[in-house]
């Protein structure tokens, strides 16, 4: 990580040990931050359906890649098997929904729980294998796991799928974008809190402990096994939690949906948004949400000019997230968190900053 | 006086890697209250006898009893936990952490927040307790002096400081017993003399037992009470510092290496 000045501007001083220790690192952070909150939600209502949905999967997927980012951002492992998963919490929850008539809201975090349980089982391996060979028992997750899908019937209804109902609350039903938006706004609000949390207490030093010096760690009392397992568990919670929104979202949960192709988009994210970052992950999930879709206008326009890209569409959409992936790890390697780190940082100096 | 307290008993200790034999039928043993220096020419076999007391090696022979107790089947995690604290030949701090974090990884096993209680942060005391742990360390950024630095992150520093940091971290642990490996290499004058009264003081004022490996044979008979030769894993001298420097053994061991006098170190310093 290159080295960031201290942002906060003159005047605003720190005069507890807990003040030291905030949520976010300046005033005007935390100000922007209830703002921005404020401004979406009121927003909301006024912002047409199309948009609606792209912020609701904006916010599914930014749970789920706050939750990698714990693992391989703060823990410094790796998960190629995040995308089965998701897909867990998504047929979990379903399953808990329709076998046991569980209410929905109380479904989607007992499914990311019952991820955190699988998550962890899986991560054991980390407990001995790093790097690469880490890599490929993820893979092997992955795969374990959608095998699972496709032949548990009883759980997730086989190739077939499972269906997957709408949330209700008293009578409230989360039936159409509006109100689901909000009950995803909410949980991410929650994820982020939490997440940042973690990072600034024990635990979650921890993590980042085993990251950069796992000898040192132990020799620090850092309990290695149980914290990279951990990390598994809490990164598979969050990936269920947000698999079990998708599925309700989408009324419908197929075991084509989460592949591996998936999980790497999963890492794309916060390659992109910034490793480490909780809200470097959800820049990075509205980025690539957002990216094929302005390839897609883009290339449109440009079919207006050469008609042979009209049948290119497809290709420059899936390219482009590909390309993006290895511009940033060229040219911002630290994300685009990294970028608004030193804008901040560039006004604090202002008029001398370059 | 009393008769001293044995804290480390170090007895027969052999470490071998494949054919190399690193350490052989090592015994030695620590008082309570001491600073205990280890020397030694290079790849004598220092850092691997600290490595057997942190865990990081499992010795195939011998036993080393700590405050009595069987150590070598403890988890290397858990010495921290009964007050073993060290720090490492190269720097082995957390580099993305600020020298703050760094520190409070020390206190780790003496923290109760979890990553539940973590998350709620505000409820279930986290916060209380980050802000106590937070407090307690500042003493120990005032002992060795890097209030400057705090909140930089650790992988910024200068070599001099990072060794500070490194301490530090290995202070919060709170140690009964604190290891350190080269604390002065690479160090200046001026921050071996302070590196040196570091150590002092954490001896003498935190009350805290020392065992240390260094090559400065200046410093070595400044400050330490005992010491140990190890050459070519073999445990050649044991005493005190002046009589271990006449030792002929000692001077045939480090001749060529390098040629020390005891006074050509005293001018120097
Ligand atoms: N992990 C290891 N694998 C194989 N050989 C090792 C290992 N660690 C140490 N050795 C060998 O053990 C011997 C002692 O090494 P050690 O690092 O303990 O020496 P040292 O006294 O600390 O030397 P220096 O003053 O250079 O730090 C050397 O021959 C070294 O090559
Ligand atoms: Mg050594």
């Amino acid at each position: 990580m290159s080295y960031v000045p201290n942002p906060r501007p003159a005047g605003d001083f720190r005069t507890s040990y807990t003040d030291d220790n905030r949520l976010f690192k300046t005033h005007f952070e935390t100000r922007a931050a209830l703002v921005l909150l404020a401004l979406i939600i009121v927003a909301a209502p006024f912002i047409g359906n199309y948009w609606l949905s792209q912020l609701i999967m904006i916010g599914i997927y930014a749970i789920a890649a706050i939750g990698l980012n714990i693992l391989v951002g703060t823990t410094g492992q790796i998960s190629l098997g995040h995308a089965a998963f998701f897909g867990f919490g998504a047929f979990a929850s379903a399953w808990l929904a329709n076998s046991f008539g569980v209410p929905i809201l109380l479904a989607m975090p007992a499914a990311a729980l019952l991820t955190t349980a699988v998550g962890m089982i899986f991560g054991v391996p980390a407990a001995r294998i790093k790097g690469l060979y880490l890599a490929i028992a993820t893979l092997a997750s992955q795969f374990i796991l959608t095998d699972f899908f496709s032949r548990a019937e009883w759980f997730s209804g086989g190739v077939y799928g499972a269906l997957a109902e709408r949330p209700n609350l008293f009578g409230f039903a989360f039936n159409d974008d509006l109100r689901y938006f909000y009950l995803v706004l909410f949980w991410l609000v929650v994820t982020a809190v939490a997440v940042t949390n973690l990072l600034r207490s024990r635990d979650g030093r921890a993590f980042v402990a085993v990251r950069d010096h796992y000898l040192s760690a132990e020799v620090m009392g850092v309990n290695l096994t149980k914290y990279r397992i951990l990390s598994f568990g809490i990164s598979s919670f969050f990936a269920g939690l947000a698999g079990a929104l998708f599925g309700h979202y989408l009324e419908y949960v197929s075991v084509e949906g989460f592949t591996i192709l998936l999980s790497i988009q999963f890492l794309a994210m916060i390659i992109i948004g910034g490793l480490g970052s909780v809200y470097g992950a959800i820049l990075g999930a509205a980025f690539i949400l957002l990216l094929p879709q302005v390839m897609e206008s883009v290339t449109t326009m440009a079919a207006y000019i050469f008609p042979a890209m009209e049948s290119g569409k497809s290709y420059v959409k899936q390219m482009s997230i590909g390309a993006a992936i290895i511009l940033f790890l060229i040219f911002e390697p630290e994300g685009l968190i990294h970028r608004w780190q030193q804008i901040r940082a560039s006004w604090k100096l202002f008029p001398f900053s370059r | 006086m009393t008769e001293p307290t044995k804290m480390l008993d170090v007895s027969n200790i052999s470490l071998r890697f494949g054919g190399v034999k690193a350490l052989t039928d090592i015994s030695f043993h620590v008082n309570e209250g001491e600073i205990f220096s280890l020397i030694g020419p290079n790849g004598a076999g220092k850092t691997s006898m600290l490595n057997c007391i942190s865990g990081r090696y499992k010795p195939q022979e011998g036993a080393i009893l700590f405050d009595g107790k069987d150590l070598l089947a403890r988890s290397i995690n858990d010495r921290a936990k009964i007050g073993i604290g060290r720090t490492f030949q190269n720097l082995a701090l957390f580099s993305h952490m600020s020298v703050i974090d760094n520190i409070l990884v020390g206190r780790h096993h003496m923290m109760k927040n979890n990553f539940l209680t973590g998350m709620f942060y505000w409820v279930g005391g986290a916060q209380k307790e980050e802000a106590e742990a937070r407090a307690e360390i500042e003493d120990i950024i005032d002992f060795l002096e890097i209030q400057h630095v705090r909140n930089e992150p650790a992988g910024s520093l200068s070599y001099g400081l990072r060794k500070r940091v490194e301490l530090a971290r290995a202070i919060a642990i709170k140690p009964k017993l604190i290891l350190l490996d080269e604390p002065m290499a690479g160090m200046n004058l001026e921050e071996k003399e302070d590196m040196a009264r570091y150590v002092i003081e954490l001896n003498e004022q935190y009350g805290i037992t020392v065992v240390m490996i260094e090559h400065d044979m200046g410093v070595v008979v400044d400050i330490s009470h005992r010491v140990a030769v190890l050459d070519f894993g073999q445990k050649i001298a044991e005493g005190l510092p002046h009589d271990v420097v006449e030792d002929e053994q000692v001077k045939t061991a480090y001749l060529g290496v390098d040629d020390f006098s005891l006074d050509d170190e005293k001018e120097a310093m």
